[in-house]
């Protein structure tokens, strides 16, 4: 319960014009890479057609036409999905095990594998790319990217299910033991029941996560498995920019990750103040 | 069914040893209550015996079986957790069948025993509720009905009652009485409240940092405690303790006997009686007059100053600071070691 306090007429009016403000320059980007999708690379550089313009679909046309749209964001599906439930299947028995069963080591482990965040991406790249593409032989395939998505999101998904299992009374475990499940019966019947919306909302940022990367997925792809950030990177052509088909890319990528997180807007905001309030 | 016996039980974290080889008998059937201050190790022990904390040193056998190294589902015991720990997401029902569905129980041997403990505890309505939407009152007992369809050998009982209001306590103490009564199991049941210690068990066992204290029934530990600790733990209020130089100069008379220098001696507020100067053991100023109807507690202040209690039939008639004398009959003062707390 918030406590009651005087709010003068200039706050009410204030508050909601200074969150307005601020929530259309979040917006701003956003729309203006819609807006310039529907413009020809022409008018989309010249400032008299900043808003006066004869609207076009060619750079969606173009898109999957010249590009083929939908084997990058069939990429992009196949390695964020795997990566994400990878990264759960590792990180929710590990955070089970530190949550449950800690020992004298576990806030160490924890800082380690956050650690591990730290570390500058662009100080393994080489090893990274020589390892991949002259030894192991896996550079651009499905399984490197997915390795290496679940790799570099493996500590959130931990540290994240980590504080939502945290969140269980101990004695919830300690009556299933007495019980008779087994370790994984106390994950698969306790749990994951109990802490379902965590594990979801882990699973939702994470995969948005992968979705997004494009360090990595750059890097290591060529064509093969490139994902969605790959086919905009690949649109920032040697040959001048080409604003308006640059825009339709970039909003035809980030499109599925918008619509899927505005359906599950109310279980991502749960899980993120989940815990911080109790 | 079947008696435990506890030998030479070590619970060590670490270099940090926290039992101190405990030695204990009980009985099939008995109701036996570990009590004691927190972190005496009441429920370190309790758990150990459930299973969920391993033994260091030392055997736990229930019946003839040493259980050290058997998991806690196959001990035959069963838990009542302070907290309740019932499942959130599953139903009343689920709740109660979830152990015996993990030990292959045939469906319809659940459904019985389910239903029976159902009827036993006044639960039947609320089978099909999740706990959230019942009372403290009813998780508690579902969660004691899922002890009983396990039907353990022996019941352990973490502070059942703490979570529950007054009211609410003293009437699931009274049904966890007939539940012993009726079911006659071994039921070991840990607290902190003495009223709880003293109503409900066949058998105390007083516990401090780790080590055994005293072992006996109710009655045994209120005549005849062991030792200072024991005597004011059981007991409310407390018993009242007096150096040589607190009692009046009349006591020697009173009591049969000097109080020597190397002892105290221990006077119940319940014994306590008002008499003349002439006749007094302890006298005092008045400090305080709590007056419950049935009896009051008098508060006193002796002039040496040390405060006591005196829990008499009627309030005094007298104001704070006057002087008032007690007596007690010679056989109910109880005399200890000062420097080792032994009974003397």
């Amino acid at each position: 319960m918030a406590a009651v306090t005087e709010r003068s007429n200039f706050g009410k009016i204030a508050w909601p014009v200074v969150a307005w403000i601020v929530a259309l320059i979040f917006f701003f980007p956003i729309f203006w890479l819609v807006f310039t999708s529907f413009k020809t690379d022409a008018d989309a550089v010249k400032p008299e057609h900043l808003f006066r313009f004869t609207p076009t679909l060619e750079n969606y046309t173009n898109m999957t036409q010249n590009y083929d749209y939908w084997r990058f964001a069939i990429n992009s599906v196949i390695t964020s999905t795997f990566a994400t439930l990878f990264a759960l299947f590792v990180g929710v028995p590990a955070a089970y095990a530190m949550a449950f069963n800690p020992s004298r080591h576990t806030k160490d482990i924890l800082m380690w594998m956050l650690s591990t965040k730290m570390l500058p991406a662009a100080a393994v790249l080489y090893p990274m790319t020589f390892l991949t593409k002259n030894f192991l032989g896996i550079f651009d395939t499905h399984f490197l990217v997915i390795v290496v998505l679940c790799l570099i999101n493996l500590p959130i998904v931990i540290w994240m299910l980590f504080t939502y299992f945290k969140e269980i009374p101990k004695e919830i475990i300690e009556a299933g033991k007495m019980d008779g499940v087994n370790t994984w019966g106390e994950i698969k019947d306790i749990l994951i029941p109990l802490a379902w919306g965590g594990i979801a909302s882990t699973a939702l940022l994470t995969f948005i996560f992968c979705w997004n990367e494009a360090y990595w997925t750059v890097r290591l792809t060529t064509i093969d498995a490139a994902t969605l950030s790959k086919l905009i990177e690949g649109n920032r052509a040697p040959e001048g920019l080409f604003f308006g088909r640059l825009s339709a890319v970039s909003t035809a990528a980030i499109a599925p990750i918008v619509i899927l997180g505005w359906f599950c807007q109310k279980q991502l905001v749960q899980g993120l103040t989940f815990g911080a309030v109790k | 069914m079947a008696g435990l016996t506890l030998r030479n039980v070590v619970k060590k974290y670490g270099e940090t040893q926290v039992m101190h080889g405990v030695d204990l008998d009980i009985e099939h059937g008995e109701f036996v209550v570990f009590v004691g201050p927190s972190g005496c190790g009441k429920s370190t022990l309790l758990r150990m015996i459930a299973g969920l904390e391993e033994i260091s040193d030392g055997t736990v056998a229930i019946g003839d079986t040493v259980v050290n190294d058997v998991a806690a589902s196959k001990r035959g015991v069963a838990m009542v957790f302070q907290t309740y720990a019932l499942y959130p997401h599953m139903t009343v029902y689920k709740n109660m069948a979830f152990g015996l569905k993990q030990a292959k129980t045939d469906p319809a041997e659940i459904d019985r025993r389910v239903k029976g403990a159902a009827e036993i505890l006044q639960l039947g309505d609320y089978l099909d509720r999740s706990p959230r939407n019942l009372s403290g009152g009813q998780r508690q007992r579902v969660a004691i009905g899922r002890a009983i369809v396990r039907d353990p050998e022996v019941f352990l009982f973490d502070e059942p009652l703490s979570n529950l209001d007054a009211a609410l306590r003293v009437q699931t103490r009274l049904e966890i009485a007939r539940l012993h009564e009726r079911l006659g199991n071994t039921m070991i049941y840990v607290t902190h409240d003495q009223v709880e210690a003293m109503t409900l068990a066949d058998k105390i066992v007083v516990l401090r940092d780790g080590r055994v204290e005293q072992v006996g029934s109710p009655i045994e530990l209120y005549e005849n405690p062991r030792n200072a600790f024991v005597a004011q733990f059981i007991g409310s209020p407390k018993m009242n303790f007096f150096g040589a130089g607190d009692i009046a100069s009349t006591a020697a008379a009173a009591l049969g006997k000097d109080l020597p220098s190397s002892q105290e001696v221990g006077l119940r507020p319940e014994h306590l009686t008002v008499c003349d100067a002439a006749n007094a053991v302890v006298s005092g100023k008045l400090d305080i007059v709590e007056n419950l109807g049935e009896y009051a507690m008098v508060h006193m202040i002796t002039d040496s100053g040390v405060s006591f209690i005196a829990k008499t039939e009627k309030p005094p008639q007298a104001h704070k600071g006057d002087t008032i004398n007690f007596t007690i009959k010679p056989e109910l003062a109880h005399y200890f070691d000062a420097q080792t707390g032994l009974r003397a």
